[in-house]
């Protein structure tokens, strides 16, 4: 397995917010986290990558513990995390963004470097010195991934993706996602949108009030109506 | 017209300093949200270390090699300052950074006296530059010139620093979003802590240049801090060139004024900082700030009114306070007047901190508003003392409300800073205005009447009132108009979506911590029995300050507490020994790194422990820096 998460648990001061966590991504799988607003998503990746102060339960990261460890050396191990928000550094230019992500080639991820990242998002490339601040939301989405791709992480925890994007730069994401898994990263990926997690997932999760109720393959969610439609609003 | 130039360039060689120094100020803000108030000491230090090194050095490589080395050596106790107090702090509650470096402060104050002794010290002159360029008849030191160089050359490297280099990329990204910076990979810690070496480096630097210019010493620290909190909020705070422009305004204003008003000489600066906090609140190449990321729930322990028992415990404290003209004797009896006094101003600059978010630099003001304002009735009207004490206060209500209009537009550093600037025009109009203030000279004998005059009646007087206002204060925090407040503090925005009109809210929060202040200024006029420019400067400023976060700021009413622990302590130290500033500032630091939450905040986290044997689930506690947030 390359993550497997068991017994997670997450308070924001007196308010518990996740309750026993648990599932696990295969080498070079897709996987959707799916789940309504305030379901648990972001937090349950927030806690992975130790951005979350109060959290119990445990994390293995490419069979290491990774529970205890502060978030730049979870990072450092090649679990990249892109923040639903987008929290791109709007004062630096689209290369300064990418320089903040850099890290040491991996052996076992997929190396990328900034001509590989232009190809993939050729965007990027055409505004590599505008400031973060003045780009589209679809352009700040994909710098967002780009520049955690800069680690050459060998799994990268996407919080929703297609968030507030047109269905074209939509279109976009899923192929850069595919190109993503095709190099060999795996991917955990949350959403709302079942249909864009179809197109791209392997296996899903369903999340709601911070507890894990169903896992699966796509295949089998869609043989569950009744857990689609009591789950996930469409 | 070259008597002009000259003036001009005079102005521009005391640029360079400043501009280090600024600029320092302001990396480290950027990244570690730290307001470093000991960034003065670490200029003090530099100009110190250089001065010993530059008498034992001959040469010019002495000199040079030992400004130098002077900052790299202050650089490296700025290291260890971060490592090993500020690194535990970094999650305090916003501020309390600002009181582990006071109390830096403090402590190094006493510690350049002890080692280099109480006297001015005149360094040597630097080698190549010890004689002067003639100018028109007009001569200007060349050393002068060499500053005037320096200032965009040092300028030029900083910005190839933070434009070209991984690192700076880095510090410019984390001056952003600190945590994203964390969740790509980057060590914080490491980058926290080398930006703190290289903006005390410029610091010490600074200090290190001017010992051809000044003498050094012991209260250089104070004198600069407060010009360079004023540069980095005109330039912006997080700007170097802001800093640069910001330093060579500020300069060339220090230069002319006194050549063109000199009445007003002293808060021209500060009048032109309160015209740019008005005008561009974010200084002159700053860029607006985002709205702070709050963690939710930060404040775990939601305020609640006080119990029964508690309230009959306060009421048994209180009786027990009342009894000390019983058994202590009238210097026991003034100092307990004293410490009552500065329990209402701590209470009042508390209420406007914890209760409404501001956190005003410039609370002196009102205090020594509140004094001045008993100082003219008792003095030029002869008023009877108890319409001066309760006509007295409303000096300081009516400066709150003139100042306290514009203030509450800002949030934040700047509006800490616009307070404090609003208190130095304050103070320099009672320093100046000498027909009316009487200047340095204060207004003498402001004696209390017959019936208030001997010390145990006075000392009633006084914790009578303190009670009173604590308990009139408490009151308004549970009131609707507390709960107001309590929103726009929270959250401005979605304050004003339920209808409450923030800015007025805080606004009235202002006026009347600034009453309450003026309250404690009256009593103390008559307590000292006269009144000074220092009763609205700085370090009484400073003091509430200090008092407040001691208490605790996410308390209720922890003003109160800290007020009696700092006053008693300070009066008692003074009194025991002649490193009273080394031992406070050492109490203050270990207060801050050991009870990070206040004295009071401590006490309500050990009261929650015992109710409730186990908190929830916080084994897994992540290191505090790697989520600040």
């Amino acid at each position: 397995m390359k993550l497997t998460v068991q017994d997670l648990n997450s308070h924001y001061g007196p308010a518990h917010i996740l309750f026993d966590i648990g599932f696990e991504v295969g080498d070079g799988e897709v996987v959707a986290l799916l789940g309504r607003n305030g379901a648990g998503k972001s937090t349950t990746f927030r806690s992975i990558v130790g951005l979350v102060a109060q959290r119990t339960g445990r994390i293995t990261f490419e069979g290491k513990d990774v529970s205890a460890k502060p978030t730049h050396e979870i990072v450092r191990e090649g679990l990249g995390y892109v923040p639903e928000e987008r929290r791109i550094f709007t004062d630096l230019t689209v290369e300064e963004n990418l320089e903040v992500g850099r890290q040491p080639k991996r052996p076992n991820a997929p190396h990328w470097n900034r001509e590989k990242l232009f190809t993939l998002f050729p965007n990027l490339g055409e505004m590599k010195n505008r400031p973060g601040g003045r780009m589209s939301g679809g352009e700040q989405q994909m710098l967002t991934i780009a520049r955690t791709l800069m680690g050459n992480p060998s799994l990268v925890l996407l919080d929703e993706p297609s968030e507030g994007l047109s269905p074209k730069i939509v279109e976009q994401m899923v192929d850069a996602i595919l190109t993503m898994k095709k190099e060999g990263v795996s991917i955990v990926v949350s959403e709302q949108n079942l249909h864009f997690a179809r197109l791209i997932s392997d296996r899903a999760y369903i999340i709601e009030r911070g507890r894990i109720c169903f896992g699966g393959t796509m295949a089998e969610l869609d043989a569950r109506p009744d857990i689609r439609d009591a789950h996930l609003s469409l | 017209m070259a008597f002009y130039v000259v003036q001009f360039l005079t102005g521009l060689a005391s640029a360079a300093s400043l501009f280090l120094v600024a600029s320092g100020l302001s990396i480290i803000f950027g990244v570690t949200r730290i307001v470093n108030f000991a960034h003065g000491a670490f200029y003090m230090i530099g100009a110190y270390i250089a001065f010993t090194l530059t008498e034992r050095f001959s040469g010019a490589f002495g000199f040079w090699g030992g400004v130098v080395a002077a900052a790299l050596a202050v650089a490296l106790i700025g290291v260890l300052v971060e490592m090993v107090l500020l690194r535990r702090i970094y999650h305090a509650p916003e501020l309390f950074q600002l009181l582990g470096t006071f109390g830096l402060t403090l402590m190094v104050e006493d510690l350049v006296v002890l080692i280099w002794g109480p006297d001015d010290l005149v360094g040597r002159r630097a080698p190549g530059f010890k004689g002067a360029v003639d100018f028109f008849g007009q001569n200007i030191p060349s050393y002068d010139l060499f500053l005037i160089v320096l200032g965009p050359v040092v300028l030029g490297i900083l910005w190839l620093l933070f434009q070209r280099t991984r690192w700076g990329v880095l510090v410019r990204a984390a001056t952003q979003d600190r945590d994203m910076v964390a969740a790509l990979g980057v060590n914080q810690k490491w980058l926290f802590t080398s930006v703190f070496a290289v903006g005390v480096f410029l610091a010490a630097l600074g200090g290190a240049l001017q010992i051809p210019r000044d003498a050094v010493h012991h209260a250089m620290d104070l004198r600069i801090i407060v010009e360079v909190f004023v540069v980095v909020v005109i330039g912006g705070l997080g700007s170097i060139v802001g800093a640069f422009v910001a330093a060579v305004l500020v300069s060339e204003l220090n230069a002319f004024g006194i050549l063109i008003f000199p009445k007003i000489s002293i808060i021209l600066v500060f009048l032109v900082m309160a015209v740019v906090l008005i005008v561009r609140p974010w200084g002159l190449f700053g860029k607006p700030e985002a709205a702070a990321r709050k963690t939710p729930g930060l404040t775990v322990n939601p305020w609640r009114p006080l119990t029964s028992n508690e309230r009959l415990a306060s009421l048994a404290a209180l009786v027990i306070a009342a009894m000390l003209p019983l058994f202590a004797g009238n210097y026991a009896l003034t100092v307990g007047s004293e410490i009552a006094i500065f329990v209402i101003f701590a209470v009042s600059l508390h209420f406007l901190m914890s209760v409404g978010g501001l956190a005003s630099f410039g609370h002196a003001a009102y205090f020594g508003l509140g004094a001045y304002g008993v100082a003219f009735l008792a003095k030029m009207a002869g008023l009877p003392m108890i319409v001066c004490l309760l006509l007295g206060p409303l000096l300081g209500c009516m400066g709150a409300a003139v100042f306290g209009f514009f203030a509450v537009q800002l949030s934040g550093v700047y509006f800490a800073m616009l307070t404090l600037a609003f208190a130095q025009i304050v103070w320099s109009i009672a320093f100046q205005w000498v027909s009316v203030t009487g200047g340095d000279n204060g207004i003498l004998g402001v004696w209390p009447a017959s019936w208030a005059a001997s010390p145990s009646h006075f000392y009633w007087l006084a914790l009578g009132v303190a009670a009173l206002v604590t308990i009139a204060l408490r009151i308004a925090v549970f009131s609707p108009f507390g709960y107001a407040l309590r929103a726009t503090r929270d959250s401005v925005l979605r304050s004003e979506a339920v209808g409450i009109n923030a800015k007025r809210i805080q606004w009235t929060a202002f006026v009347i911590a600034g009453t309450t202040a003026g309250i404690g200024g009256a009593l103390f006029a008559y307590l000292k029995g006269s009144v000074f420019p220092d009763n609205l400067g700085i370090s009484l400023s400073v003091d509430a300050l200090v008092m407040v976060l001691l208490g605790g700021v996410e308390t209720v009413s922890g003003g109160v507490v800290g007020a009696i622990v700092y006053k008693a302590l300070n009066i008692w130290l003074v009194s025991q020994t002649d490193l009273s500033k080394l031992v406070l500032g050492g109490f203050i630091v270990l207060i801050v790194v050991v009870f990070p939450k206040g004295i009071v905040g401590m006490l309500e986290i050990l009261a929650q422990r015992r109710r409730k044997s186990s908190p929830p689930g916080s084994s897994l506690l992540a290191k505090p820096i790697e989520s600040a947030e």
